[in-house]
């Protein structure tokens, strides 16, 4: 990394140890005025709330009244609150449901870009679902997936199919938010991962011709270990995003039917801004922080082995 | 980077004839899936309430009528809007429209700009602390904006700034760790060389970052705007803590209050619907306009 930063410029010709000096805090104070706005905005909105956030969930606090003191408390209620527990089961069950489909239709579509075609029209048609807003995608798959009137449960009658209240089962509620946001994000995974593919050569896959491959060789022993890479990075990205499920939640379903669909960052959302229980809601949020941290670093080294793999 | 965005336009590597066909298939099954509630929903728009409830599912229905749209832009009577299915709330599209516009152009420049100084400052010069300041900004990335949402929240109501622009912008408009990393890995792969000639045409360290540095990185600042317009226009959790008023009610935060305000036991599909369809126009018009852009924008995150 550090063979890739520019050495001081300014400082190199200059053969006197005095005005090396000047010239170096000269050039530091330069830097320091480029970077104050954003470090402002950064102490001010990321590094004092992180502090803020852990001390508000040591106390007991309405948004009210004042603030009072209580340990560990919210901590060791979160053990024995069936909710929370239940929103990090619901949470899960959302990511990994989410991140595989999410992930396979955008490898499978990327593939079909790479092999089919690379129009950028039908590119930027499967990315009209993830430039609509959650909120939108929410109000308009109600509609559809409406047990009463929606498109889908109309087609699946045709089929013989009975109707299926998508959002209003809470057997299928949570999949089915994991599902509708992974048709919304297929289209930009796929381009994605298309992105990747390009970096591959096009040589190897004309040797892969000569030698006679067949796709599913090609696909197998070509493309997807030197893809790799990229599809890492996106599953990383994705999952990241996904334990952060909100909006369509929000909107479609509000943690309904029966507290099926109430994701952990709903249940924050819920005992902070609408049972004003602040404290109890910062607690929560400092164990999805530790929860996310802990993914990040798997999958860190998860990225680095993909890419050593490779040597 | 600009030999990634090159190599995207390389032919495809095309299968045989067969296998084609049996693609083409798929990918235009697949473009159904994703279209085919946008069309539903526009064609939704298009009817009256009762018809929602007939049965009737043809693509083009017979009867076509504008009065969802003309609910949802208040241009009727509260009677009108009642007789029609709605729950009588309008929605105030334009109001809605120019706050949103407001809010995503005003982050979006924000944002730009502080990153773009901000990757200048660590890719370019040298200072104390520079790898330490780095690495706590890239913690920011991960960090759940729950987990700051609730201290900012207090924050802004503390400073009386609910129901403002500068409170539904602040938390975003100074910094964007994405922004910074993402310019910053390019600034890194810019050749030395170009700061030591302006340097020896005696340019100040303003005049080589505004003359030589931002022009050279036109493309990825251009990528970063438009990511970040799309995040802001998605944005929804913060703006409906910080802006309820009609005032400042982004679009997202408008739909949301519209639906709640319909009724759950005969919901006002068609009204919901053409609210939908307006709100996603102005997504479409910049995907007209910005198609070849905005995927290229994509891949260039990803090829970074």
């Amino acid at each position: 990394m550090t063979d890739l930063v520019p050495t001081d410029t300014q400082a190199a010709p200059t053969p006197r140890l005095t005005r090396h000096g000047a010239l170096r805090r000269r050039q530091a104070l330069t830097a320091y005025a480029y970077l104050a706005p954003a470090l402002i905005g950064f102490l001010v909105f990321y590094l004092v709330p992180m502090v803020r956030g852990l001390q508000i969930s040591l106390t007991d606090w309405d948004l009210i009244t004042q603030p009072h003191f209580v340990g560990l408390d919210n901590y060791r209620r979160l053990l024995g609150d069936e909710n929370f527990l239940h929103s990090l089961v619901i949470t899960a069950t959302y990511v990994l449901v989410n991140i595989t489909t999410q992930t396979a239709a955008g490898l499978g579509i990327a593939l079909l870009m790479q092999r089919i075609s690379h129009s950028t029209l039908v590119r930027s048609l499967l990315l009209v679902p993830w430039l609509v807003p959650n909120v939108t995608i929410a109000v308009i798959t109600l509609f559809v997936l409406d047990p009463n009137v929606g498109l889908l449960n109309h087609l699946l009658g045709a089929l013989g199919l009975g109707p299926i209240a998508f959002y209003g089962n809470p057997d299928l509620a949570i999949i089915t938010v994991a599902l509708v946001n992974s048709w919304r994000n297929m289209g930009y995974t796929a381009l994605l991962i298309f992105a990747g593919m390009q970096t591959v050569p096009h040589m190897v896959y004309e040797a892969a011709e000569l030698d006679g491959c067949s796709t599913a060789r090609t696909f197998r022993s070509i493309t997807l270990p030197l893809i790799r890479p990229v599809l890492v990075m996106v599953v990383v990205v994705s999952m990241i995003g996904s334990f952060q499920i909100f909006d369509t939640v929000a909107v479609a379903t509000k943690g309904g039917p029966v507290g099926s669909t109430r994701v952990i960052y709903f249940y924050i959302y819920e005992k902070a801004f609408q049972q004003g229980q602040m404290g109890y809601a910062a607690a929560m949020s400092v164990v999805l922080l530790a929860i996310i941290l802990i993914m990040t670093l798997i999958q860190l080294r998860a990225s680095r082995a993909a890419e050593s793999d490779l040597g | 980077m600009t030999d990634s965005l090159r190599t995207v336009t390389s032919q495809p590597v095309l299968l045989r004839r067969p296998g084609r066909i049996l693609g083409w298939a798929l990918l235009i099954l697949l473009l159904a899936i994703t279209l085919t509630p946008f069309v539903w929903a526009i064609r939704t728009a298009l009817i009256s309430n009762a018809e929602v409830f007939n049965g009737d599912y043809s693509l083009i229905p017979r009867n076509l009528t504008l009065i969802n749209f003309k609910r949802v832009l208040g241009l009727v009577s509260a009677e009108e809007s009642l007789a029609a299915g709605g729950s009588g709330a309008k929605m105030y599209f334009w109001l809605y429209l120019r706050n949103s516009l407001i809010f995503t152009a005003l982050l979006v420049a924000g944002q730009v700009t502080t990153s773009t100084m901000a990757a200048y400052a660590f890719s370019r010069l040298r200072f104390p602390g520079r790898d330490l300041l780095f690495g706590l900004l890239l913690t920011g990335m991960m960090i759940p904006p729950i987990f700051i949402v609730l201290p900012n929240f207090v924050l802004i109501k503390n400073a009386g700034l609910l129901n403002t622009f500068p409170g539904m912008l602040a938390p975003y408009v100074l910094v964007s760790p994405f922004a910074i990393f993402f310019l910053r890995q390019f600034m890194l792969s810019l050749p030395r060389e170009v700061e030591e000639a302006a340097m020896l045409d005696g340019a100040s360290s303003w005049t080589t970052f505004h003359r030589v540095i931002v022009p050279m990185a036109a493309t990825p600042i251009t990528t970063v705007a438009i990511i970040q317009a799309v995040f802001a226009w998605n944005e929804y959790l913060w703006p409906q803590l910080i802006g309820q008023d009609h005032g400042v009610r982004l679009l997202n935060v408008a739909l949301a209050v519209f639906q709640q305000s319909s009724p759950s036991t005969r919901p006002d599909w068609t009204g919901l619907m053409a609210a939908a369809t307006l709100q996603t126009l102005p997504m479409l018009i910049v995907l007209l306009l910005l198609g070849r852009k905005l995927v290229s924008s994509i891949s260039l995150t990803s090829a970074k």
